[in-house]
């Protein structure tokens, strides 16, 4: 039993991780308040699109810690969260400062809808994945 | 309590419009504690007619004291039932008028050869002469008959059951105006009411009271006498819903009433549209037989789904004719709307009259007091009862909303306490129910609230314990002065700033002597009080500031140029109280032109000039009128020439049509907040990215105006455009500091708006400045299934301050049927609010996906409605184009908003052209937006007196309106084509000699001039009439449409051809083909 690089990494995600998952909550409360007219758009975009970069950041920085522990079977399951990050902020609205919510356009049922989903189904993955470093980080030590 | 009519014409009365319940300030960061010194100086609005002589003081509050003349014992109330129960027979489908044979002898189909132009085909009793022959031809005729009638057109005139002159073509319009057409005056004074009924005053404006039941007359001047069955006693729970009887007397009751109340018609809104009291004016049998009185014969073998039952031909004798004909036109509602129409056989399918709404399948009495369609109207008269049979019928639903529209008659009400349901915050409205007299149940959460002590008051009627005859429960649409809970600050005052580019290419164009000189005309007339503030900056490369404050000799101009950081030089005198600068302002418009005039300075820092103006007005709030007449260069928000004019015609994908920078938006969310909105004048001769800088209006719910090509002196023609609608700017009633709400019944949710506003949360929307000038579209979803309910209701309530300073609340509420099958809704579809709401959802598509894909989904919105109608509603398959009637037009105003500047392609369409259009198409009211999407055109060289309206002692005549295509054009006609915003008269190479110098007053065609923008005044009968004629049209709406005649070689008359959308072009299918093409795409 050794303390590798990959268990560090394992460490490293899961605290991460539970970060993220509070992003995640963070996230569909606000798009309920949204919902349910507690909270003004302009308010409600101004607290979320700074907390976007960050957690698109701090994924990136993990998968990257993986790709140089090689772990390629983790790599790979986020791998499609990375592209999909990529691909949202590549699309967002045309906007001068970091972000992605136009409080024009994200009281549309359709965009709020999406939002929510996209909320959930994160928060779906950050849990799951959440067990699966722990139960990594364990197996790398264990194994090692 | 103090009721009175209100005039809103746009002048004098102005009226706000509150925050209600904005229950987060962050539009309103400085809440002060109310108090409204305003409102108590001047709690009378200043209608000019009073209900009562009651002292404004509002007597409401204190309803039990002096003013209450009789005061029933209340133990001993009328026997009240609830006048507002949901009837039970709603959706009772009329059997099916399969026999409409019996009105279209020869009923074979035409055959297809009538799309070859030129052979006339055998069409029936009715087939109009083609073309050029229509004046020359004796139709049998004389006119076009009234609407109702199209099923016999040939009968009613010539019986004797029809006392009176032949109906003018527009009986909806006729109803405007009741003393000038002599079947309605006919029609009051046989209208006594029901014996029995509970004596009560009727209130003058509150409309024809729900008891009034006439006897119809023996022979009812429309020829809708009617068997008079015993009448339904008023206030029963139980309606009955499609008995001629309740029509007729509907019909005839709002004749009366329309007689009692109407002012001397001297408004100068539009005559025709009269909205404040337009309620239903037509029995049902009327309104949907919008039927062309030639219409081709229709199949006498279509079946209905609604049921197979043939109708029975009713009797033709003389005698009877006219029950018959009333029964026919009750019973035949539904299934005429339903009647199928293959459109590849029928190619006559304009109506000859201005097009009539569907009338919702409601009870009479929920009908007559609805709200009118051309304030609020739904694109399915009939709500499907779940989203899987709304996705079925694959129709769009959605609300299109006029809400601030200038209204002839608007009861407004003023009273302490506004009575609301304490959960969903409805106001009371026709549709609530009352359980008894001191319970009401609200119709859109179905909670039950209790009827305050003051409400048991009628001020109307004077008497105690009717509340459900109370303003408030007989207006669909009406107005509230808003007590002191309706603010968060005291109402702002009329604030408005003009931001005037003067760099030298604005100075090029001469645009700022017709500013100042429009101002200097109309400063007096600027909607306002004694607290008006008006404020003035200029900028080219700076930002010029004015300092107006009184006691100065003349205006003091400060420069400033550090544009990067705008300030503010002296804060508190740029913004000047109007009344009192009022010769400085004077001074400094007619300074202003000539101060500039030498200018080189070619840049312009529009971004920092729209700081500055939100500076000077985020104290208070207010409008700012921007005149802009090039790409911004310099400070924030400059923009970069993103067009490449190569590119127009043949780019596979239309770019640019989302803005490049969001500063604008930004700026206007920030001005929303704040309570300003933004007016945008582009006077341009080149691309100046209107999707950007559009944005600014978008958002802070302003207008955006455009003139291309703009220049005093070489284009007139848009300088008087310029000019006239500047001045319906400047004189137009404002809302400051408003906010408009929707609610719908529970189920049914709201799911996008379009529109020029900010959307605050699901079913708000922040306006700063509401005009009446502007139009909304809702788009709903339905949540919840609908079962159990037999109707749902929409209110939409605009709270505002009017620039009285008064704090006002106008609601508008709708009530519709709700519908199981997918027959009764297309049979309650309303094709120009389909069409309306997807040119918003077209417009939104193209910005967030693509042009081409918005041009797929609207072709897709007619295949997939019609296809669905196929397979689903239709239950013997036939060859051919199949529609229901309601819906055939569908597929040409599809067509026509396809080849709509906005969404054409391969011509080469300027991209600010076509962002303006997309501008429009988002922001004008539906009849507006019609008219720019498929334009009228009539024949104007043939001109008679048959069938004419008479408007104010005035005669109009009324000419069909003929389908847009060469075709119907002659060289030997007159044309005239209303486009809604112009108006082109297209006269032909040999025009008739009569009508050139009858008219035009020239001797021949070579000698009318090239640009002629007027009319001569000749004295003439013709001449009378074709100025009688457009001064109508130009009546109809509130700015004013430019007139241009057109010759074979003027360069407007590309104009003209490109708005015959029935024609093939070199890029788009014609009428024809289009509907080939859907066929195809059906019987995949």
């Amino acid at each position: 039993m050794a303390f590798t690089f990959a268990a560090f990494c394992y460490m490293l995600a899961l605290l991460l991780t539970a970060a993220l998952i509070f992003f995640a909550i963070w996230h569909i409360i606000a798009f309920d308040e949204l919902k349910t007219d507690y909270k003004n758009p302009i308010d409600q975009c101004n607290t979320l699109n700074p907390l976007v970069l960050p957690e698109y950041l701090i994924h990136m920085f993990f998968c990257v810690m993986f790709l140089c522990a090689a772990e390629w079977l983790t790599l790979g399951l986020n791998m499609p969260l990375l592209a999909y990050h990529v691909w949202r902020y590549m699309s967002r609205p045309v906007m001068s400062g970091p972000g992605l919510y136009d409080p024009t356009t994200i009281m549309n049922a359709d965009i709020l809808a999406f939002c929510q989903k996209e909320g959930w189904c994160k928060l779906a993955f950050y849990l799951l994945s959440f067990f699966y470093y722990l139960y990594g980080m364990i197996y790398v030590l264990v194994s090692s | 309590m103090t009721l009175y009519k209100h005039p809103s014409n746009p002048g004098p009365s102005q009226n706000p419009f509150p925050m209600q319940q904005v229950s987060q300030g962050y539009s309103m960061p400085g809440q002060l504690g109310y108090h409204n010194p305003v409102l108590a100086k001047a709690p009378m609005p200043p209608g000019p007619v009073l209900y009562n002589a009651v002292p404004p003081a509002s007597p409401y509050q204190s309803a039990p004291g002096p003013h209450m003349p009789v005061r029933p014992p209340v133990g001993a109330p009328p026997p009240m039932q609830p006048g507002q129960t949901i009837p039970a027979s709603q959706n009772s489908v009329p059997p099916p008028t399969a026999s409409t044979n019996s009105y279209y002898p020869d009923a074979q189909n035409p055959s297809p050869s009538s799309w070859n132009y030129g052979v006339r085909p055998p069409m029936g009793m009715g087939t109009p002469p083609p073309g050029n022959h229509v004046t020359s031809s004796p139709s049998p005729v004389p006119n076009p008959p009234s609407q109702g009638f199209s099923a016999a057109p040939t009968l009613t005139p010539n019986t004797a059951t029809t006392p009176g002159p032949p109906l003018p073509p527009s009986s909806y319009n006729s109803w405007t105006q009741p003393g000038s057409v002599p079947p309605m005056n006919a029609m009051s004074p046989q209208t006594p009411y029901q014996p029995g009924r509970p004596p009560y005053g009727p209130p003058p404006t509150a409309g024809p009271p729900p008891g009034m039941r006439p006897t119809p007359p023996p022979t009812g001047p429309h020829g809708t006498a009617t068997p008079p069955p015993p009448m339904a006693p008023q206030n029963e729970g139980v309606r009955q819903t499609h008995t001629p009887t309740n029509s007729q007397a509907l019909n005839s009751s709002e004749a009366g009433g329309r007689i009692i109340t109407d002012p001397p018609s001297s408004q100068p809104g539009p005559v025709g549209r009269p909205i404040g009291h337009g309620y239903p004016s037509l029995p049902p049998g009327y309104q949907n037989m919008a039927q062309p009185p030639n219409v081709p014969p229709m199949h006498p073998t279509q079946p209905y789904s609604s049921g197979p039952a043939a109708y029975p031909q009713p009797p033709m004798g003389a005698a009877q004719l006219s029950p018959s004909m009333a029964a026919m036109s009750m019973q035949a509602q539904t299934p005429d709307s339903l009647r199928v129409v293959n459109l590849l056989q029928e190619r006559n399918l304009l109506p000859p009259t201005p097009y009539q709404p569907p009338t919702p399948c409601l009870p009479q009495d929920l009908q007559r007091v609805n709200c009118s369609p051309d304030v609020f109207c739904s694109t399915l008269t009939s709500i499907p009862q779940t989203q899987a049979l709304l996705n079925k019928a694959k129709l769009p639903l959605g609300l299109l909303l006029h809400p601030f529209k200038d209204l002839s008659q608007l009861p407004v009400v003023t009273s302490s306490t506004i009575v609301r349901c304490r959960s969903c915050r409805t106001y009371i409205n026709p549709f609530v129910s009352f359980l008894d007299q001191r319970r009401w149940k609200c119709n859109l959460c179905y909670r039950v609230n209790d009827v305050p002590e003051e409400f048991m008051y009628n001020p109307v009627s004077r008497s105690y314990g009717e509340p459900h005859k109370r303003p408030e429960v007989q207006n669909a649409t009406i107005e509230f002065i808003a007590p002191s809970e309706y603010m968060l600050r005291p109402p702002q005052p009329a604030v408005y700033l003009f931001v005037l580019d003067v760099s030298h290419n604005a100075m090029q164009t001469g645009y700022v002597d017709v500013v100042c000189q429009s101002l200097l005309e109309n400063l007096n007339s600027l909607p306002g009080d004694t607290r008006t503030k008006i404020g003035f900056i200029t900028f080219d490369s700076t930002i010029h500031f004015y300092n107006l404050q009184e006691g100065l000799s003349q205006p003091q101009m400060l420069i400033v140029s550090d544009i990067e950081d705008i300030f503010l030089p002296t804060p508190d005198s740029l913004l000047v109280n109007f009344n009192e600068s009022k010769e400085l302002v004077g001074d400094l418009l007619k300074s202003l032109p000539q101060m500039f005039s030498k200018t080189m300075e070619t840049q312009s820092a529009l971004g920092p000039a729209l700081q500055a103006a939100f500076k000077l007005l985020s104290p208070t709030g207010g409008r700012v009128s921007v005149f802009q007449s090039q790409l911004p260069t310099m400070g924030v928000g400059a923009l970069k020439s993103r067009e490449d004019p190569n590119q127009r015609a043949s780019a596979k994908e239309i770019q640019h049509l989302s803005p490049a920078t969001d500063f604008y938006k930004k700026l206007a969310l920030d001005c929303s907040g704040q309570q300003v909105a933004v007016d945008l004048f582009m006077l341009t001769s080149q691309y100046c990215d209107l999707a950007s800088l559009g944005c600014i209006s978008r958002y802070s719910a302003g207008t955006v105006y455009y003139y291309p090509s703009y220049h005093n002196e070489h284009n007139p023609a848009q300088t008087e455009r310029f000019q006239k609608d500047l001045k319906r700017y400047l004189t137009r009633k404002i809302g400051f500091e408003a906010v408009m709400r929707i609610r719908c019944t529970k189920g049914l949710s709201i799911h996008t708006f379009h529109g020029n506003f900010f959307v605050r949360s699901t079913d708000l929307l922040s306006l700063p400045n509401v005009n009446p000038d502007a139009g909304f579209a809702v788009q709903m979803s339905i949540e919840e299934n609908l079962v159990d309910m037999q109707v749902v209701s929409f209110q939409a309530a605009l709270l505002y301050t009017s620039s009285k300073g008064e704090r006002r609340i106008r609601v508008h509420t709708m009530c519709l049927p709700v519908v199981n099958s997918l027959s009764d809704i297309f049979a309650g579809a309303d094709v120009q609010a389909i069409t309306g709401l997807l040119a918003s959802m077209a417009v939104d598509r193209s910005v967030t996906a693509s042009l081409s894909d918005a041009r797929d989904a609207m072709t897709n919105a007619v295949i997939d409605s019609l296809s669905s109608y196929r397979t689903s509603v239709l239950t013997i398959q036939q060859p051919g184009l199949l529609s229901p009637n309601c819906l055939r037009l569908f597929p040409l105003y599809i067509l026509a908003l396809l080849k709509q500047r906005a969404f054409r392609t391969g011509t080469s369409t300027r991209l600010d052209d076509r962002v303006f259009a997309m501008c429009q198409l988002k922001s004008q009211p539906l009849a507006y937006l019609m008219l720019m999407i498929h334009p009228a055109l009539y024949r104007l060289d043939d001109l008679t007196d048959e069938g004419a309206l008479n408007v104010n002692d005035r005669t109009i005549p009324q000419p069909r309106v003929l389908q847009l295509s060469v075709e119907k054009l002659s060289r030997e006609g007159a044309f005239l084509m209303d486009a809604g915003s112009v108006i082109y008269l297209w006269v032909g190479k040999s025009c008739n000699p009569q009508f050139l110098t009858q008219v035009l007053g020239v001797p021949n065609y070579p000698a009318l001039p090239q640009n002629l923008t007027q009319l001569p005044e000749l004295d003439t009968a013709e001449s009378t009439r074709t100025r009688a004629f457009v001064g109508w049209l130009r009546e109809q709406r509130p700015f004013y449409p430019l007139l241009h005649v057109i010759k074979d070689e003027s360069q407007l008359k590309a104009n003209f051809m490109q708005n015959m959308v029935e024609d093939r072009t070199e890029s788009a299918l014609s009428y024809y083909e289009f509907l080939l093409h859907v066929q195809q795409q059906i019987s995949k």
